[in-house]
């Protein structure tokens, strides 16, 4: 087996300098929901000392004196360079699983047969880099755990120019002895310390562990990862993407809210987006839950958390008929006199279209039309000319999020494409 | 014999019982010859672009590529995956901005407008020009 790792760099900030030229060596950062603090950044924002989490209000000015530029977070724009991305990858290699939203590892079986290892990493980089103009690093092993650790060392040594191939068992160790352990992948914070505690700091002295010892003190999970990191794979690839088992979305509010109407208006807007996800899945949910909370950080506010959930009386995907239920929900979890910092709605007890049995006498069968009406809706707010929108989800939005910096959707909303001279 | 009356049999507050039924027809019989013929609509999106993955979408504001049909405000579809030849029209990165031109490589490396009232503008060292795309297509709405 040979997999490769293919691992886009600094994602975020690569994202917004593809229509940015004039800050392609400047420091960039990306900032969470809200503009909180810093979950993305390039090289140049690293070697300044900047790290990730950091609150944004604390570097803003040293940061912008340093000649750094920020951006809310753009998320349109980044699923959409993903996809081309991962595209790109379905073109180059005959199998690839979709692993995160900046990574995918590809089946290599047989390429070697027409190009080397090698020179396969720089085709996929030149590609990657030529038709999406995101920069990425590739790590070619036998197996998909080397095949990570091929990648950290494509990262983090120049000189490789992004292209690491492990295929012979002398370069893995060679690798191996020069990484920490606690950058292997599955290994995790806990596990880290007791592997240090033990002794255990490279990856290559994992590697070299006694593999029932390690399933005896750990679990046959890290066991797998010293067979795969011993080069014997362990871990296939995964090309199908499995349908989501449930669909979250929840926000933080850009002001607190402490009002029925308002979180009517917040609950609704969620409820809104969730089915829309839900209909791109081409799956129909059972079971609505609302979830709300107050601000854990003020400690001079009363705190509140509250979650319920409603079963509806059959499978749906139509926006009018989760808003209800999410309506009466949140009317029930909602309480008088606090301050709400963040709600969100979840989906779940999903069913395929047409699985479940529908009921003689359940009165709120399949609108008529509803199907159509909601592909409508989906098509319309997908264009940018205007958006459809429900009224629960109210006109002013005060509560919504703060997202001051934020570009442009360059390739995903037709109002606001790349303007040149 | 005397009638009295007792109100309306459904109260306003118990909620109607739908029962579905079926608003299509069923039909019975064998299925049109013309099945086999039938042809998707033209898809415009299908004759523009060849490579989704590396196609771009931008706006041009100005009027240096009027006599090449590009209108001030045109939609330009931009290929990123084709190679920049001589004479083609190219999105290309000068001085941190993105400006579409028509790319020269002889006698001299030059980017030309399309209009005689902009100069060329000629590239020193091949380094300082960064070519983002061809320009494969430009959409004038009228």
């Amino acid at each position: 087996m040979t997999y490769a790792l293919v691992d886009c760099n600094s994602f975020y900030a690569s994202c917004e300098r593809i229509f940015r030229p004039d800050i392609k060596n400047k420091p960039v950062v990306v900032l969470s929901n809200n503009d909180g603090c810093v979950v993305a950044l390039s090289k140049e924002a690293k070697n300044l000392g900047i790290k990730m989490c950091e609150p944004w209000f604390k570097i803003k000015d040293s940061f912008s004196k340093k000649g750094g530029v920020a951006f809310s977070s753009n998320y349109e724009l980044y699923a959409d360079i993903s996809s081309r991305v991962m595209q790109t990858l379905e073109y180059l290699a005959p199998k690839i699983e979709i692993y995160s939203i900046d990574e995918a590892f590809l089946d290599l079986k047989g390429i070697d047969r027409c190009v080397s290892f090698q020179e396969f990493g720089f085709q996929c980089r030149d590609t990657v880099q030529q038709w999406v103009g995101m920069p990425v690093c590739v790590g070619v092993a036998p197996t998909k755990t080397l095949a990570k650790v091929a990648n950290y060392g494509a990262k983090k040594y120049p000189g490789t120019c992004g292209v690491v191939d492990l295929s012979s068992r002398e370069r893995q160790r060679r690798l191996m002895s020069l990484m920490p352990v606690g950058e292997v992948w599955g290994v995790g914070k806990k596990i880290n310390q007791k592997l240090y505690s033990m002794g255990v700091v490279t990856a290559l002295q994992l590697a070299d562990m006694d593999i029932k010892l390690i399933k005896n003190k750990f679990s046959s999970v890290l066991g797998r990862t010293v067979m795969e990191l011993q080069g014997y794979p362990c871990i296939g690839l995964d090309e199908r993407p499995s349908t989501k088992k449930q669909i979250i979305v929840s926000r933080t509010f850009g002001k607190k809210i402490n009002s029925l109407q308002g979180l009517h208006e917040a609950v609704s807007d969620y409820t809104v987006r969730a089915c829309e996800k839900l209909r791109k899945e081409e799956q129909y949910c059972q079971m609505i839950s609302v979830f709300m909370r107050t601000n854990y950080f003020r400690q001079q506010d009363k705190q509140y958390s509250g979650m319920l959930s409603c079963k509806l009386n059959s499978p749906t995907n139509d926006t009018r008929d989760i808003l209800n239920a999410a309506r009466s929900i949140t009317k029930k979890v909602f309480k008088e006199n606090y301050n709400f910092i963040k709600a969100g709605v979840l989906l779940s007890d999903f069913y395929d279209d047409g699985v479940s049995q529908s009921d003689f006498f359940t009165p709120n069968l399949d609108r008529l039309g509803g199907k159509d009406l909601m592909a409508t809706i989906d098509k319309i707010n997908q264009t940018g000319i205007g958006k459809v929108t429900f009224a629960a989800q109210g006109l002013e939005k005060s509560w919504s999020m703060k997202r001051s910096l934020q570009s442009p959707r360059y390739s995903t909303n037709w109002n606001e494409l790349l303007v040149v001279r | 014999m005397t009638i009295d009356y007792l109100g309306n049999a459904t109260e306003e507050d118990l909620p109607l019982l739908k029962i579905p039924y079926f608003l299509n027809t069923v039909r019975v019989g064998w299925p049109s010859p013309a099945d086999d013929y039938v042809e998707r609509p033209i898809d415009l999106n299908e004759y523009l672009i060849k490579n989704v993955a590396a196609t771009y979408f931008v706006r041009v504001s100005g009027d240096s590529m009027i006599n090449a049909y590009i209108g001030d405000g045109a939609i330009l579809v931009v290929d990123r995956s084709i190679e920049p030849k001589h004479n083609k029209i190219v999105i290309a990165s000068i001085n941190g901005s993105y400006t579409c031109k028509r790319l020269l490589l002889k006698p001299k490396i030059c980017l030309v407008a399309e209009n005689p009232k902009y100069s060329p503008i000629f590239i020193e060292k091949e380094a300082e020009l960064e070519i983002a795309g061809i320009v494969i297509a430009a959409i004038n709405t009228y």
